[in-house]
């Protein structure tokens, strides 16, 4: 898979009121890139347009794939919400996709996905028969089966306890390595933990941060994540 | 505990009911005493059978067309912004012409055998059904239809995979009017015109001064209608979940 670099130059209006200012965002082909910021600055909007979902708000600038050709297609996206169908089983919600496409699924790669995610017990099993991390692991198959180069992630462990979360977080760095990864997030401490890139992005627009020596997922008790942890935080507060 | 509270309430209703009867001294052929109808009931119960099974026959059928009429058509509406924008207005306006004033009608062109009762109680189940579906496909949950829209997804997938699925709640309500709503159909259609089931031996009844006769059909009415309405719960019970 050919590493995509992501660029995004402009500024994004809901109506007459500007959703954010003018910006211009790099995403580095193959790398986990952390977009940090207080709610309401217009991150997920950001997300949302690189995922080809205007919902509403006009975008005034330009969007472009390091190859030239347009992102719709290549991208996959994951939010705090798994979005999974009731309906359906763990291994029909993840090979949805396909089934949506009009094209025959592959049961085969959806079995070893939920097998990868450590739910192989569970393919046959409801969504409302598993816990929040569960669904939420299912969500990440689902994303892998797409096998998009550019993974869009929105908040996707948010709504998970702290345990859960760092479990996920391992889980899915492991997973999507040597993928394009735009992350969103509020949580200083799983951009520091995560991201190869960190950026933050508030009214004055974004800045970039040097992320700790480790390479991600660093640990969570590793002292220099902690301490970017912290100065996150603050540069959030003052935000 | 729920059918000993049932039949408790049952009891005591059909006390009042005889009170009424004893104390007032209304003459049995105005009102009848719950004795009376059940021995009517009993007595006649072949007559009120036969009866009993031809309006039941007319619901069923009406039952299935209506619903399949009705959820077709919010499919249809629902694939087709064009459609919905030509049909929908006019969907209602044939709301507002009152079904009691068609069923005479539906009697001269179809005649006074069951395809006229059936006519009758599509028309009245239709609509609910209809709207009701209709309504919930148009209410997709907006997670959904974005993730299908990052996924590439065909129309004709969406709604066949995510949209209709996830609507099936809302035809589910349209599914327990029609259930109640059936019967008053084809009772309706019977009443105009016809020489079989419960709503013409009703008015036969009234006709010969036979209340007892008549209150016995009303029972029977009542139970078959409450019998549906089971029925369909149960039925419905069986569908895939949705939340």
């Amino acid at each position: 898979m050919t590493a995509l670099t992501l660029h995004l130059a402009g500024r994004a209006s809901a109506g007459d009121r500007p959703v954010f200012g003018p910006l211009a965002l790099d995403v580095p082909g193959g790398r986990w890139t952390c977009l940090l910021g207080p709610s309401g600055v217009g991150k997920s909007t950001l997300l949302r347009l690189l995922a080809g979902l205007s919902g509403g708000v006009r975008f005034d600038g330009q969007m472009a794939a390091s190859d030239g050709l347009p992102l719709a297609g290549r991208v996959a996206l994951m939010a705090q919400d798994d979005l999974l169908l009731p309906w359906l089983d763990c291994a029909a919600n993840v090979m949805l996709g396909a089934r949506l496409r009009g094209l025959a699924p592959d049961p085969a790669r959806a079995r070893a996905l939920l097998a990868d995610v450590g739910l192989a017990a569970e393919m046959r099993r409801r969504p409302a028969q598993l816990s929040g991390g569960q669904r939420q692991r299912v969500a990440l198959a689902r994303t892998l089966m797409e096998d998009r180069p550019v993974v869009l992630l929105d908040e996707p462990f948010s709504a998970l306890d702290a345990r859960s979360r760092a479990g996920m977080q391992d889980l899915a760095a492991r997973l999507l390595a040597g993928r394009t990864v735009l992350m969103v997030t509020h949580d200083p401490a799983e951009a520091a933990r995560l991201g190869d890139r960190l950026l933050l992005l508030t009214g004055e627009g974004l800045q970039a941060i040097s992320p700790p020596a480790a390479a991600p997922p660093r640990r969570v008790d590793d002292p220099a994540t902690l301490a970017l942890q912290g100065r996150l935080m603050v540069r959030l507060m003052a935000a | 505990m729920r059918a000993l509270r049932l039949g408790a309430g049952l009891l005591l209703a059909l006390a009042l009911w005889q009170a009424l009867v004893s104390l007032s001294g209304v003459p049995p052929f105005l009102l009848p005493g719950p004795g009376r109808v059940l021995v009517a009931l009993w007595t006649n119960r072949v007559l009120i059978g036969g009866h009993a099974v031809m309006t039941l026959t007319g619901v069923l059928i009406a039952l299935v067309l209506g619903t399949m009429l009705g959820a077709a058509t919010a499919v249809g509406l629902a694939a087709s912004a064009r459609c919905r924008a030509a049909i929908q207005p006019l969907l209602v306006v044939t709301q507002t012409i009152p079904v009691f004033a068609l069923a005479p009608l539906l009697t001269l062109w179809l005649g006074y055998g069951l395809a006229s009762k059936i006519a009758v109680a599509v028309l009245v189940i239709y609509f609910p059904v209809a709207q009701a579906f209709l309504d919930a496909i148009l209410r997709t949950p907006q997670g959904w239809m974005e993730l299908a829209q990052v996924m590439n997804a065909t129309p004709r997938q969406v709604l066949w995979r995510i949209r209709l699925p996830a609507a099936l709640p809302g035809l589910a309500s349209g599914l327990r009017l029609a259930a109640v709503y059936a019967p008053l159909g084809v009772v309706l259609g019977e009443f105009v015109g016809a020489a079989r089931g419960l709503g013409y031996l009703m008015l036969l009844a009234n006709g010969r001064a036979r209340i007892d006769l008549l209150f016995a059909a009303l029972l029977v009415l009542c139970l078959l209608t409450w019998a549906l309405h089971r029925a369909m719960e149960a039925l419905l019970r069986r569908l895939p979940p949705v939340a």
